[in-house]
């Protein structure tokens, strides 16, 4: 049923070791780690497309690596329709759930085998999952999933391999891959990032109408925020491996109430030569993830910083039922924790 | 007067295969203290423009016809001693597309700042390395880092230290080819406005080459759009963005997406860019243009002026 949760991910945390030198292992008196997300908690409805927006670094990918098990959390709760799939074995319960968790990763250039055609490319994932019995049945999946992706005619790509795709066709062909299993949640890690603007939003269309046709959850990872306020219902802006804010994206974009989400939105340059210019108004850059800043995180960049920022974290609060913020300027200590 | 004057140029990869024509047939102009947004999708031909003008161009690049001027000389015809002693750098510099690994990861930043002012100018280590600290403060970095390594600083502060690369030698010029690309957003504005300040500061002229029209929205006061290696529209930032002419440079400007403006519908441009050792016969875009006619398929539309000063490539004007 559309509205009912589809994924829910609750405190979710991945800490990363860092290796160290034989010596330093012996003088150091703890294991650093880069703490890349750290208490993570959202979820996903059911044929919602749900952005999470940030920069580089700040865990957006990880996340999503996580919530398929592509990297094993370090602790926290992965829920797929009622299961914590977290406590599914690997090789077997895991394996027949990916037939339903799908991901498209960020560059085409490397997420294709170079050795394989198009046509085994696509039809993996099918034979992986035994979900066809026939040759005559993967054919015909095959074609279909080109079809539906403007790839036509079909019999031209089939025996082709991915060098000799431009890069937006390379990525029609990892969107067939994803959805020839037909999935039900559907990470899309920065699909069109790589992409020339005037291909991105061919794409991106033909990524929706397969999100409608088969009324999949969609968890979009992306950097740029205008482009989530167009395709997202709702999102989650990440900083430094934390939640800041999460909302409706109209909500958001219209009314940030985190300072980084505002200068998030301030940075991003308009294509109108009339309207406002760029303002910067946040300094330096995004501190290291390994001792991040105590208190809140954002602190040292942010031009409201308080004393009390300095020293105390602020817990992702609700401010109304649309809205979660973690910012001390928000929310009272009153305010119901989210 | 033009500080550097493009006039009908046309470079050819040679290959196996044929000549894969990049830079077809473009003229256009920078003057003194203007910047200029060079704009198109990737394999448009825009950064072999650019490494044309600079003449570092591969083996197999031929400059087939054409000249470009800057200051009155011509620099296709000239020497490689004189163009490496007088034109590059000392008159015309460039970022390079990928600033995070343009950088040698080797030597100090400071190192690489000084090899390229004791090339071109005669002048003591000491003074060198005096200068390249005043620069790396003029991009916004701490003079105390002038020791460091590339792998030391973050993607913002290497772009900003290639930046100051190519300010070394005071040119006039400074191609910038997609110089934040790989940058997020925050650091991306960060960037930008260092490079606005230092235009007003140093009377710079600059070439901005970027597939992304709104960094030339922020940036440029003219801009030039290229398609399958040639211009098919040229004119003031304001004009353009307000009344693009040229079907492709209208598709193109809707393709963006908005942050603020109204929530519309993305435009998008069906079909691939062509193959430029094949390139369509008549006006190269037509196989993807909606307006496309019989005159379009087969006569190839020339540059007229429309506006003042806004030229357009297409057989509707």
């Amino acid at each position: 049923m559309k509205g009912d949760v589809c994924l829910e991910i609750r405190d979710l945390v991945k800490y990363f070791p860092i290796k160290l030198g034989f010596f330093k292992t012996l003088t150091a008196r703890e294991n650093p780690y880069v703490h890349a997300v750290d208490g993570v908690s959202f979820k996903i409805k059911k044929e919602e497309i749900f952005g999470l927006v940030g920069e580089s670094g700040c865990g957006k990918t990880t996340t999503g690596r996580c919530l398929l098990r592509l990297v094993e959390p370090t602790s926290g709760e992965v829920i797929f329709n009622g299961t914590d799939i977290l406590s599914l074995s690997l090789e077997d319960e895991m394996r027949r759930l990916r037939r339903k968790m799908q991901i498209i990763f960020q560059d085409p250039y490397e997420s294709l085998n170079p050795r394989m055609s198009i046509y085994d490319i696509i039809a993996e994932p099918l034979r992986i999952q035994k979900v066809t019995k026939t040759e005559e049945e993967v054919r015909e999946r095959v074609t279909e999933q080109l079809d539906s992706l403007d790839m036509t005619p079909p019999e031209e790509f089939l025996y082709r391999f991915p060098h000799e795709l431009s890069g937006g066709q390379r990525q029609r062909i990892a969107i067939a891959r994803a959805y020839v299993l037909r999935p039900e949640l559907l990470v899309a890690d920065e699909p069109v990032s790589m992409l020339d603007a005037s291909i991105r939003s061919e794409v991106l269309k033909l990524m929706l109408s397969l999100q409608k046709k088969f009324h999949t959850s969609v968890l979009y990872i992306t950097h740029d925020i205008a482009l989530a306020r167009h395709l997202c219902d709702r999102m989650a802006v990440m900083y430094l491996g934390k939640i800041v804010e999460m909302g409706s994206t109209s909500d958001i974009v219209q009314k940030p109430l985190h300072p980084y989400t505002e200068a998030l939105i301030a940075a991003v340059p308009i294509p109108d030569p009339t309207a406002r210019r760029i303002e910067v108004v946040i300094k330096g850059e995004v501190p290291s993830a390994i001792n991040p800043p105590k208190g809140c995180r954002f602190n040292t960049r942010c031009s409201h910083a308080m004393e009390i920022c300095r020293k105390k974290e602020p817990p992702l609060v609700m401010i109304d039922e649309k809205r979660h913020v973690a910012c001390h300027l928000h929310g009272g200590p009153e305010a119901p924790k989210a | 007067m033009a500080l550097l004057k493009v006039k009908n140029l046309k470079m050819y990869y040679e290959t196996l295969r044929g000549y894969v024509k990049a830079v077809d047939d473009i003229s256009f102009d920078v003057n003194t203290r203007e910047s200029l947004g060079l704009a198109g999708e990737s394999g448009c031909g825009k950064t072999s423009a650019a490494l044309t003008i600079m003449r570092l161009l591969p083996y197999n690049g031929k400059i087939v016809e054409g000249s470009i001027t800057f200051d009155g000389n011509d620099i296709v015809k000239m020497g490689k001693k004189q163009l490496r002693k007088e034109i590059r750098w000392k008159k015309i510099s460039m970022i390079f597309q990928g600033a995070m690994n343009a950088l040698h990861p080797i030597y100090t930043i400071g190192h690489q700042i000084t090899e390229a002012i004791n090339e071109h100018e005669n002048v003591s280590k000491k003074e060198a390395l005096e200068r390249a600290g005043k620069l790396l403060e003029l991009v916004g970095i701490e003079p105390e880092k002038i020791d460091r390594y590339p792998h030391e600083l973050s993607g913002g502060m290497k772009q900003r230290a290639v930046t100051a690369m190519a300010l070394a030698c005071n040119p006039d010029l400074i191609i910038a080819d997609e110089p934040t690309t790989a940058l997020d957003v925050i650091v991306q504005a960060q960037v930008l406005k260092v490079m606005k300040e230092l235009q007003s500061r140093l009377d710079l002229s600059w070439v901005l080459i970027t597939h992304d029209l709104s960094m030339i929205t922020e940036t440029c006061s003219r801009v030039a759009i290229m398609y399958a290696g040639k211009i098919v529209e040229s004119g003031d930032v304001g004009h353009i963005f307000k009344e693009p002419l040229h079907p492709y440079t209208q598709k193109l400007i809707t393709a963006f997406p908005s942050v603020l403006g109204p929530k519309m519908e993305l435009s998008s441009i069906p079909g691939f860019p062509p193959d430029l050792l094949k390139p369509p016969q008549g006006c190269r875009f037509h196989p993807r243009c909606p307006h496309a006619t019989e005159i379009c398929r087969t006569k190839e539309p020339i540059s007229v002026e429309e506006n003042k000063n806004h030229y357009v490539a297409c057989h509707l004007y």
